[in-house]
């Protein structure tokens, strides 16, 4: 249940997303790219509202939208390449996908990609044969694919070891600023998002209660957040 | 210790009173229907004797009518495999619009109704109502184990991806993808392996009724098997059981290998 969003995202930069579990984080990011339904309001992206979209509209502005999940969300039975190739789905018909005809220059970017986070070695195993943080590359990969314009990023170092977490908010960071696109990431590690955020939005209640740079937010701002304050000692 | 259990005695494993009820009920039923169709040993010690004589007509198996025989095989199984190839066909597009997780309700329940429809009566019921419509012969066998087929490989694939993984057809979907690209890349790939399982499972079963059908009339070795029974000639009965028992073997065999190629 979210109330009373009014958020707005640059061109640039992470924009890191806190609060108390079920506080609607996960239903703001869902929102953008409508796997969640929000029941009134606005959502634009490229001067579309995205809430409004047809079916086959939506369906072009989530080719623009790239999404990382906590859970990395592959489809396990399928090789690394396929899940790589899963991002251009939105370009290539269905036969095309189907008989794995996809144009030779989606291939070599999917081969470039792997190569940028250090999976080409993997290319033909299967999704579920990897660790967690192989697996998450893959799932960053997998959006990087789909060459977005905004990338969405719901808790992507939930289920990942700290050192490995930084890995891979570095890769989005890097990533992000090479490409340049704007990333929107939902986390629950203050400290990570200090740490690669250039922005943090605090949420409460399913509304914003805090919204500055990552310098700004004191504890105070961490007790509005989040409740009482014996955990921060 | 919480509120309520204050009196003292706490039970790691209650005892479930309804189920003790039920199992004495049932035990009890079991011995009243058995008295009610005369389930006595002494039934069955004439039972064993007749048998034993059945049993010595048998033997030794008579195989001089091998043309016939073959014959008869021959169309069984290509009953089954026809019936099997073209259920496949039909249900596995009728099962992914009955799928809940994937189609609204207006589409998953009329698929439903026409599965629950295709798994209302036995093989061999459908057939007599083929051979009435269409005739005697291989068609009205077909087309009965297609019925069959379709609501039993319809049911399982349903489950089947009903119980797949959402999190993988939420991520394919996120990118843009079509409906039919979502299906192909992130269901099919969750379900396939178990859809092997369930075709050969399937071809299996038909390749048994295929067999059966023949007695109402609707093509394959069953036609054979009742005249064989019908003339007494049970070393020929003999003959037809053991060709199709090697055949049902054959079957499991060849499942086997599929299977293994598609390390289902």
């Amino acid at each position: 249940m979210l109330r009373g969003i009014d958020l707005e995202f640059g061109e640039r930069g992470i924009t890191a997303v806190i609060g108390p579990s079920g506080t609607g984080k996960s239903t703001l990011i869902r929102c953008i790219n409508r796997l969640v339904e929000p029941t009134s309001g606005e959502v634009i992206f490229e001067n579309q509202d995205i809430a409004r979209l047809s079916r086959s509209a939506l369906r072009l502005a989530r080719r623009r939208i790239g999404m990382v999940f906590q859970e990395y969300n592959l489809v396990e039975r399928l090789t690394v390449m396929e899940n790589l190739l899963c991002g251009r789905l939105g370009y290539v018909s269905p036969l095309q996908a189907w008989l794995r005809r996809y144009p030779a220059r989606d291939i070599e970017r999917a081969f470039e990609l792997l190569d940028t986070v250090g999976l080409a070695a993997h290319a033909q195993a299967r999704a579920d044969s990897l660790s967690g943080g192989q697996r998450q590359r893959v799932g960053i990969a997998r959006a990087m694919m789909q060459e977005p314009k905004l990338l969405l990023a719901d808790e992507p170092t939930s289920s990942l070891d700290p050192k490995t977490s930084v890995e891979i908010m570095g890769l989005m960071k890097s990533l992000a600023d090479a490409h340049g696109f704007p990333v929107i990431v939902n986390i629950h590690n203050v400290e990570l998002a200090r740490r690669f955020a250039d922005r943090v939005v605090g949420m409460t209640g399913g509304q914003v209660v805090f919204d500055g740079a990552p310098a700004a937010l004191t504890d105070e701002h961490l007790k509005a957040i989040y409740g009482g304050e014996d955990w921060l000692a | 210790m919480p509120s309520g259990q204050t009196r003292g005695v706490r039970l790691a494993f209650p005892v479930n009173w309804w189920a003790r009820a039920g199992w004495v009920l049932f035990g009890l039923y079991v011995l009243y229907a058995a008295s009610q169709l005369e389930l006595t040993p002494a039934r069955f010690a004439t039972g064993l004797e007749h048998g034993g004589r059945f049993l010595a007509r048998l033997f030794p198996p008579d195989f001089h009518r091998w043309q016939l025989l073959l014959k008869g095989m021959v169309e069984s199984l290509q009953i089954a495999v026809l019936a099997s190839a073209i259920g496949v066909l039909i249900a596995t597009p009728l099962a992914l619009l009955a799928a809940r997780n994937l189609m609204p309700a207006w589409a998953s329940w009329p698929a439903r109704a026409v599965m629950v429809l295709c798994r209302s009566f036995h093989p061999v019921i459908v057939a007599i109502l083929f051979v009435k419509a269409v005739g005697f012969g291989a068609l009205a066998g077909i087309l009965a184990l297609i019925i069959a087929s379709v609501g039993f490989l319809g049911k399982l694939l349903t489950e089947a991806i009903e119980e797949i993984s959402l999190k993988q057809v939420e991520a394919v979907r996120a990118t843009g993808a079509p409906f039919l690209s979502v299906v192909s890349y992130a269901v099919v790939p969750q379900v396939f392996s178990r859809f092997i399982g369930f075709a050969s499972y399937e071809t299996d079963a038909n390749l048994r009724n295929s067999t059966m059908v023949g007695i109402v009339g609707a093509g394959g070795i069953g036609g054979t098997l009742f005249a064989a029974f019908q003339r007494f000639d049970y070393d020929f009965v003999c003959a037809i059981v053991l060709t199709i028992i090697a055949l049902i073997m054959a079957g499991e065999v060849l499942t086997m290998r599929v299977k293994k190629v598609f390390r289902a």
